[in-house]
């Protein structure tokens, strides 16, 4: 259980243990990021020589390369925020950004 | 041991609420992949505190601890006194600050860190100015770009981190860029390895805080570089070394040409940045060069 700490409103006569434990953050957590997305990148995969220059470029870490793969770019809509990096990182120039809404 | 609602590959969650092409949230995605799990944050606040998360929620999956704007190398210097005192030599001591709380707020507590030769790794991701609060000039903000406090352009020039971490003689120090992810990863490794502190000063586009489109965040990153606004160099037990040299520098059009803080420039205070650039760059080259 996390308890916000509070602040001290009477002065203590005598010296006393407080246990204090927050703010503290116990949950590890995601914010759906995706939401954001106005632009949408989209992989001609033909095209794509697989280098990886996209993944290590976008700054959610949430591409994957499967070279063995046709659809050999994965991205993770949960959390892309369509910020077009990766299109424009590309050697190739295989990521075009397609709107995805107004 | 956090309770984990959402799994992420890596140590910083997917879902991190920085601005669509945020360049920080790279650097931190960088810097944790290379020092692992065996490491313990200080954050400030600032736009890095997206990090530390919200409420009860984390974004990181290591442990750490938000102090002040003031104080975060003094609370780094606590935990690692902290950690000596059980005996632990193998954990680092990351602090992960904004220029506003290194260049201006913090600078009395890094360089006590500095000065007592404390274990501890100090990045400043440099986006030029005070961007959580809403974009106001911090000492780190360039000449001429416009800020919410500097409407008509900054009217000076920027502090000089490295040469002031640098007058502490301390065993290593760093700039880097996104520009060159494998160059910012090996020098966060050697930051690592350092026996007493290191400080690594990052430069890091901000499309919110430097108007410019999201895409272009490596692209200016690399621009910077190209132009002579930043230089890769390290400091390694007292020997300077230049990493990247450009034969000729590109005009600072290429850089300064699509960010909005530079936007309501005229001509002639185009070509008055590019001649202080240049001047400022040949003659920071020839100081380094001197230092050895
Ligand atoms: C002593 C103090 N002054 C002001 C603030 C308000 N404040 C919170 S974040 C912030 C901006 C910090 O700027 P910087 O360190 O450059 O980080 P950035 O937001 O740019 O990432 C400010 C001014 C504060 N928290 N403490
Ligand atoms: S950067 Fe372009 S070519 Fe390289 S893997 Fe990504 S999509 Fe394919
Ligand atoms: S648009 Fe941005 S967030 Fe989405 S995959 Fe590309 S680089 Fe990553
Ligand atoms: S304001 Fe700038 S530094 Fe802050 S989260 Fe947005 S892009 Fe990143
Ligand atoms: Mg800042």
């Amino acid at each position: 259980m996390t308890v916000m700490q509070k602040q001290q409103e009477k002065h203590t006569p005598k010296p006393q243990k407080f246990r204090v434990y927050g703010p503290v953050a116990t949950v590890y957590g995601s914010s759906n990021t995706g939401s954001w997305r106005i632009l949408c990148p989209k992989v001609d995969y033909e095209a794509c020589i697989k280098c990886g220059t996209c993944a290590r470029s976008c700054p959610a870490n949430i591409i994957d390369i499967i070279k063995e793969q046709s659809e050999c770019v994965v991205i993770d809509f949960d959390y892309c925020k369509g910020c077009g990096i990766c299109a424009n990182e590309c050697p190739v120039k295989c990521i075009s950004m397609v709107v995805e809404r107004g | 041991m956090y309770d984990v609602q959402h799994n992420s590959r890596g140590l910083v969650s997917h879902g991190v609420s920085a601005c669509a092409g945020c360049g920080m949230e790279l650097i931190m995605r960088n810097v944790l992949e290379v020092l692992g799990e065996d490491t313990i944050i200080l954050i400030p606040p600032g736009c890095s505190a997206l990090f530390s998360g919200f409420g009860n929620e984390t974004a990181l999956k290591i442990p750490g601890f938000q102090g002040n704007l003031e104080n975060t190398a003094a609370c780094a210097a606590g935990v690692r006194a902290a950690l000596n005192a059980k005996g632990n030599k193998h954990t680092t001591v990351l602090a992960f600050a904004g220029d506003g709380g290194t260049v201006d707020i913090g600078i009395q507590s890094l360089s006590g860190v500095l000065e007592r030769r404390d274990k501890v790794l100090y990045i400043c991701y440099d986006n030029e100015a005070y961007m959580n609060t809403g974009i106001q000039a911090s000492s780190s903000t360039p000449y001429f770009a416009g800020t919410t406090t500097t409407p008509s352009g900054k009217k000076t020039g920027r502090k000089d981190l490295m040469q002031i971490a640098i007058a502490h003689d301390i065993p290593y120090a760093a700039t880097a860029s996104i520009n060159n992810l494998n160059d910012l990863k090996k020098k966060v490794q050697k930051a690592k390895d350092t026996d007493g502190p290191s400080l690594l000063h990052i430069h890091t586009p901000c499309p919110t805080g430097w108007r410019y489109e999201p895409a272009k965040t490596i692209e200016i990153a690399r621009a910077a570089v190209q132009t002579g606004c930043w230089i890769l160099y390290e400091y390694e037990a007292g020997k300077v070394t230049i990493n990247y040299r450009q034969k000729e520098l590109k005009p600072i059009e290429e850089y300064i040409g699509f960010q909005g803080r530079f936007g309501n420039l005229s001509k002639e205070q185009k070509k008055e940045i590019q001649d202080y650039v240049t001047k400022q760059y040949n003659k920071y080259i020839i100081k380094l060069e001197a230092m050895n």
